[in-house]
């Protein structure tokens, strides 16, 4: 693992760190920057909401944070570990120990049960198939749908097919989950009792939650809130602005 | 997460049965037009095989296989029988003649003038009847094939009559003999009668065929005998294959199933492309979020051979189970007579699935490497 020293001093409780990250898209002849220079600091045990409008730049920094597309400058420390130092094999092994994963989609494997979704990363990972089962049941359990561990997704209503895709985000205890709009398909009550289940599963001491949304009908569970406009964070604090 | 790739090809059910189909298509097409091909051409050398007792074949310079030769003197089989480590050595004819049927059509026929006194050319199994009926006047011995053309399926030709090159010829005896090339009917009849059957020029010896002394080697003898005798020596296996290079060399068959061949390659590998890819199109979401949770290049092109090398075995397997079925059902039907597949063949077709399925699962694959985990996001 590399040990670079950043622009500046990092927490030992900060379990993100990014410093100067741009990033760069070419459309044909031109390029556009996306973001501008993101120096940011999230601490374990937060659970923090990116919000913004569309094309504010909030995937690419999810995706940058959690080593998924390299920053054109900048660095990214995750648990003090300079991911963008690794080489291809070791951050891809590193996000496999290290980040748990909700997508806005899902992305479920539609051939295989609940459980199965859900024990992924430990498959991934190399876990007997059976023990990799056994845990996800149990966090399944956990989510409430312990009985629907056999059903397919397709057999699953929206809200039970995030609660798989909760579990498979947390099934190998990773230290970051990160979350893509997790309420946009929920209606408002279970879109409230998913970040309920999150905050009460997820959130732990030695653990980040970071939540990319549109939904205001949320931003009161935050623990801190980032805004971010045309590539810069312009507001960082525990609820939103009021002319947001 | 091999189980997981197989689970998500089987999970389409749709995409799965078409790979099976394609490869099972393909597989069909190339090992029944293979076996097809193999064993039409080996019959440029069923004359030779009909005579498994003969060492070596002994012709003028220019014959080149049992239907195209040039007859020798008489003369020449006393030359053979006196060089040395020949056994036995015994003429053979073979010409063309014609035959008017009962009905009065006219059919061409092959017939073989066998030796008079030991029968060496005949084949060695008979279907009706025991060789030595030829010894009767005016006897022939008909191939098994050859009764399908003449008379109504089922139907014992022993005792009829023919009108062979004018002359009175009687059925004798059916011989199970591996048709010729062309399906033509052949007729067995001693030396001598064949001489009276097929009126020609005053050379008429087609062949000697020669029995090799113990511990002398065929191929060693044919040398010899060429050397002494100035003729054309061909050990058994050489002249098999001379009939063989002959269909090969000089008609359009290698060609035509080639083009059969590859267009079942083709086929494969539109049908698989094709299906793989919007296979692959299908899940790049779900390989996309797999890629992001952590599973790498690697594994992911692990996943991708296992479905590939899945629907490759099971639709293999169902080809060449469809190439046995055909070989199978057709085995009564004349012109199917003594097919069988190599063991190359399959092998062929293993090959050519194989390769149908690393470029279709390349291609495919691409698609998933090059999708960035970070799409999953978009």
């Amino acid at each position: 693992m590399s040990n670079v020293a950043l622009a500046a001093p990092v927490d030992a409780a900060t379990a993100i760190a990014t410093r100067g990250v741009v990033r760069d898209f070419t459309a044909g002849q031109q390029t556009i920057r996306v973001l501008h220079g993101i120096d940011l600091d999230i601490r374990a045990g937060e659970l923090t909401y990116l919000v913004g409008e569309s094309g504010s730049g909030k995937t690419t920094l999810i995706s940058i944070m959690c080593g998924i597309l390299w920053p054109t400058e900048g660095e990214v420390r995750l648990f003090g570990t300079d991911i963008y130092k690794l080489s291809d094999n070791e951050l891809v092994d590193f996000r496999l120990r290290n980040v748990g994963f909700i997508f806005q989609q899902y992305n479920l494997i539609p051939a295989i049960d609940a459980a199965s979704n859900a024990a992924v990363p430990l498959i991934a990972q190399g876990v007997d198939r059976g023990e990799a089962r056994a845990r996800a049941i149990e966090l399944l359990a956990a989510l409430n749908i312990a009985d629907q561990a056999d059903k397919l997704p397709s057999q699953l209503s929206g809200g039970q097919q995030q609660r798989v895709a909760i579990a498979r985000a947390l099934v190998h205890q990773p230290r970051l989950i990160v979350c893509d709009e997790p309420t946009a398909a929920l209606d408002a009550r279970s879109g409230r009792r998913v970040m309920d289940l999150l905050r009460e599963v997820a959130l732990a001491d030695d653990r980040s939650v970071i939540i990319v949304t549109h939904d205001n009908r949320i931003f009161d569970l935050a623990d801190r809130i980032l805004v971010l406009e045309d590539g810069r964070i312009t507001h960082d604090g525990r609820d939103l602005p009021k002319d947001h | 997460m091999v189980w997981i790739a197989i689970r998500m090809l089987t999970g389409d059910a749709t995409k799965f049965y078409g790979l099976l189909f394609g490869i099972a298509f393909s597989t069909l097409l190339i090992t029944q037009q293979l076996t097809i091909f193999v064993n039409l051409i080996e019959r440029g050398a069923s004359g030779v095989y009909n005579v498994p007792s003969a060492d070596v074949w002994v012709m003028d310079p220019v014959s080149r296989t049992t239907d195209v030769n040039l007859p020798m003197p008489s003369t020449a089989l006393d030359r053979v029988r006196s060089v040395p480590g020949v056994e036995w050595a015994v003429p053979h004819l073979r010409a063309a003649a014609s035959v008017r049927t009962k009905e009065g059509d006219l059919e061409g026929v092959s017939v073989i003038g066998v030796d008079d006194a030991t029968l060496i050319g005949l084949p060695r199994r008979m279907a009706s009847g025991s060789t030595n009926v030829l010894e009767r006047p005016d006897a022939v011995v008909i191939d098994d094939v050859g009764t399908t053309r003449f008379f109504p399926e089922g139907y014992d030709p022993v005792g009829e009559r023919l009108e062979l090159n004018d002359q009175r010829a009687v059925i004798m005896g059916v011989a199970d003999a591996i048709p010729s090339f062309t399906s033509q009917v052949t007729l067995y009849t001693r030396y001598s009668r064949a001489l009276n059957f097929v009126p020609g020029t005053r050379n008429r010896l087609s062949f000697v065929l020669v029995g090799a002394a113990p511990n002398i080697d065929a191929k060693a003898l044919a040398t010899r005998i060429t050397e002494e005798t100035g003729l054309r020596a061909r050990t058994r296996d050489e002249f098999a294959r001379d009939g063989i290079d002959f269909i090969i060399e000089n008609t359009g068959i290698p060609l035509n199933f080639g083009i059969t061949v590859m267009l079942g390659f083709l086929v494969g590998v539109a049908i698989v492309g094709l299906t793989f890819s919007l296979f692959i199109r299908d899940n790049i979401k779900q390989f996309g979020a797999l890629k992001a949770i952590g599973v790498n290049n690697a594994k992911i092109r692990k996943m991708v051979a296992a479905q590939a090398a899945m629907v490759g075995s099971i639709g293999y397997g169902l080809g060449v189970l469809g190439t046995v079925a055909f070989i199978w059902s057709f085995s009564s039907n004349p012109t199917f007579k003594g097919f069988y597949i190599p063991w190359q063949v399959p092998l062929i077709s293993l090959a050519a699935v194989t390769l149908i399925l690393t470029l279709t699962g390349w291609i495919a694959l691409r698609n998933v490497l090059k999708t960035e985990p970070a799409a999953v996001f978009r």
